[in-house]
């Protein structure tokens, strides 16, 4: 379980991020809406554990363990990772090393990257260097390859439909599905209600068009205006409140959530 | 000889003549006698110490030669072993070739000229010994054949002169290591190297450096490439010198001729490294590349690229990116200078650190972040090289590898 309370974040000597409470349980996956700059990136990145984004107080505890001022690399090991949107190059790493390194790092000795790049049609680019001249949507699929071999049990992604093709979001949807246990698929022994009770993975994605929701069976949405979660609830209807009145209704709500 | 007359004579004059870049060195604290050490034929080079061996294979010299097409090993002025395994390529000592074959003086000192400086003076006057490896025409070798100069004694002055020639149509991949015994510290090397890659030949040749801290090295070297052939030129540097300066020239003469050159030099404390490569393109379809990748540890980098195009349909790159991780020095000048209409040439050249996103972004996926840094330097240092057979690419990762100590 991911637990965020009280979480007050300066980026720069701003205050970026104003008493954040969230709460994500086992097998819970929400999107994160909110106009460009409101801190939805800042709050992805204080979870991961982002240095320059200085928590100034509250807490955030996953797995019971306070990590609220560990570091970035034992965040990874205790399960949390990220898809990140612009992701910097690494040149002379090749991408295969990359996915290599996710997997060992999370003690994984064995892992088969060719298969694994196969299912997000990346198997020509396991000998580039990672992010090196990637587009958009190849940027998409190498973090979800990355996230695959780390196989975190807490995912962060911003924003995993921008610049992606049509041809390409239903792969990066679906495969963000499945490393959230979230897929729709019949088992032989096991009833999808049994599925469900057995889901571990949580995840928080940011979407800016809710196209993801098409494919990921999300739990809750949440709305992040001005550095405050001015709502909480079903995302669908999150959506539809920001497409037909757009966010100028959300400073409404974080008034009164104040 | 009358030729070797004129050529001592040329040399004595320039016996005081300082190099026209790099630090000065007084000579007169070398001594250059003769030092004796025994030939060992193959069972004894096996059986030399591990810890001997095992620096040894650091600068590229497998004594098993398991994977090599012939060995020549020098010991401070000594020959201790020179043998070609392999059809169509020759190995000999360059003292013996100048006494038995005729050919070689139209080669010998015919790139390089002997008063360049008082260190080319040096090696004709007092030449101690050096290779010549040649593949006959048509001659594809399959593996690389290895040499290594080795320093021992102390205060020593090595002087070496080696020259290479891949004949027309053949295949030639040289590795040469050079290297010094754990208890040296104070020596100089002068090596002159005069590559001839003939008409549509194919050369790699591929430098280790394993010096000692106090060690001065001037390495004078000269290339020509004919019609179609292909010169490849690697040089790696990992561990501490005094002072080591270098600027390999290279003439692309024939068209469609190529050179490449990549370097990796990593500058430790106390160190200076002044490296360069300059490439004269002259025909039409000529191409040259030049690439290097400097890190500072506290050392000083000099790290020169110099392209001449004089004439159309000439192609050239040079790429110099520098690191400076705990301190010192890089200074990277890029030259092009282009003469004709119809030239394309270009560069890069940038120093700095390592970028803390990418450090953060390695460790979220778990590293910590001193294996991100090591990571991100490895990366930075692995430079791929078309053209490069495979097991001389393993032995430019083992030393890549091995670099993460003296760079941590």
């Amino acid at each position: 379980m991911l637990l965020v309370e009280d979480l007050q974040v300066e980026l720069a000597e701003k205050t970026i991020l104003k008493h954040i409470d969230l709460e994500i349980k086992p097998g819970e996956t929400h999107v994160l809406f909110g106009p460009n700059g409101s801190g939805k990136t800042s709050l992805l990145m204080t979870i991961m554990g982002y240095p320059q984004y200085k928590v100034t107080g509250g807490k955030i505890v996953f797995k019971g363990v306070d990590i609220t001022h560990s570091p970035i690399n034992e965040r990874a090991k205790l399960g949390i990772g990220m898809s990140y949107q612009r992701p910097p190059t690494i040149h002379g790493l090749k991408t295969r090393q990359m996915v290599q390194i996710c997997a060992t790092a999370r003690g994984k000795k064995e892992v088969d990257v060719e298969d694994l790049a196969r299912r997000v049609y990346f198997s020509d680019f396991l000998e580039r260097d990672v992010n090196a001249g990637f587009s958009g949507g190849e940027i998409k699929r190498s973090e979800l390859l990355q996230l695959m071999a780390q196989d975190p049990d807490f995912m962060l992604f911003d924003e995993p439909e921008s610049g992606v093709d049509l041809e390409n979001i239903a792969v990066v949807g679906n495969t963000i599905a499945a490393l959230l246990q979230k897929e729709c698929a019949p088992s032989k022994n096991k009833s999808m209600l049994q599925m469900k009770r057995e889901r571990t993975k949580m995840g928080l994605i940011i979407t800016h068009t809710g196209h993801i929701l098409d494919y990921v069976t999300v739990d809750k949405g949440q709305v992040l205006y001005d550095g405050v979660l001015s709502c909480s609830t079903n995302p669908r209807e999150i959506l539809r409140c920001i497409s037909e009145m757009g966010y100028e209704e959300c400073v409404r709500c974080t008034i009164e959530n104040n | 000889m009358y030729d070797r007359e004129q050529l001592r004579e040329k040399a004595k004059k320039a016996v005081a003549k300082a190099a026209a870049i790099g630090p000065d060195i007084n000579l007169d604290e070398f001594q250059k006698s003769p030092v004796d050490h025994k030939y060992l034929d193959d069972d004894e080079m096996r059986s030399l110490p591990v810890a001997e061996q095992q620096r040894l294979i650091m600068a590229g010299l497998d004594l098993t030669e398991k994977e090599r097409g012939g060995t020549y090993f020098q010991k401070d002025t000594a020959v201790i072993h020179c043998k070609s395994k392999q059809e169509g390529v020759e190995v000999i000592p360059i003292r013996k070739a100048l006494e038995e074959l005729d050919w070689i003086h139209d080669y010998y000192w015919k790139l390089v000229s002997v008063d360049t400086d008082k260190y080319t003076a040096a090696a004709e006057l007092e030449l101690h010994d050096g290779y010549v490896i040649r593949s006959l025409p048509g001659a594809k070798s399959v593996y690389p054949i290895q040499a290594c100069l080795y320093l021992d004694k102390e205060g020593l002055q090595q002087n070496v002169h080696n020259i290479i020639i891949a004949e027309e149509d053949s295949e030639l991949h040289i590795i040469t290591g050079c290297s010094t015994s754990p208890h040296l510290k104070k020596a100089a090397h002068v090596g002159i190297s005069e590559f001839y890659v003939k008409k549509n030949a194919k050369l790699s040749f591929t430098m280790i450096h394993n010096w000692a801290e106090d060690m001065q090295v001037r390495p004078r070297s000269v290339a020509q490439v004919e019609e179609g052939g292909l010169f490849l030129n690697n040089y790696i540097c990992m561990k501490p010198v005094k002072s080591l300066q270098m600027y390999p020239t290279t003439h692309l003469i024939g068209d469609d001729a190529v050179a490449r050159f990549y370097s990796i030099i990593v500058g430790s404390p106390g160190s200076e490294y002044d490296v360069g490569g300059r490439i004269f393109l002259k025909k039409p379809g000529n191409r040259a590349e030049i690439v290097a990748r400097t890190i500072s540890n506290g050392g000083k980098i000099i790290a020169r690229g110099d392209l001449i195009g004089e004439v159309p349909d000439i192609k050239a790159h040079l790429e110099c990116r520098g690191l400076i991780l705990n301190g010192g020095v890089i200074h990277a000048i890029p030259e092009l200078r282009g003469y004709a209409d119809g030239v394309e040439m270009s560069h890069e050249a940038a120093v700095g650190k390592i970028a803390q996103e990418e450090i953060t972004y390695l460790m979220s996926r778990g590293l910590s972040e001193d294996e991100a840094t090591s990571t991100i330097v490895r990366g930075f240092l692995s430079v791929d090289i078309p053209g490069l057979p495979a097991q001389l690419k393993s032995e430019i990762d083992r030393a890549i590898a091995a670099s993460d100590e003296t760079v941590m």
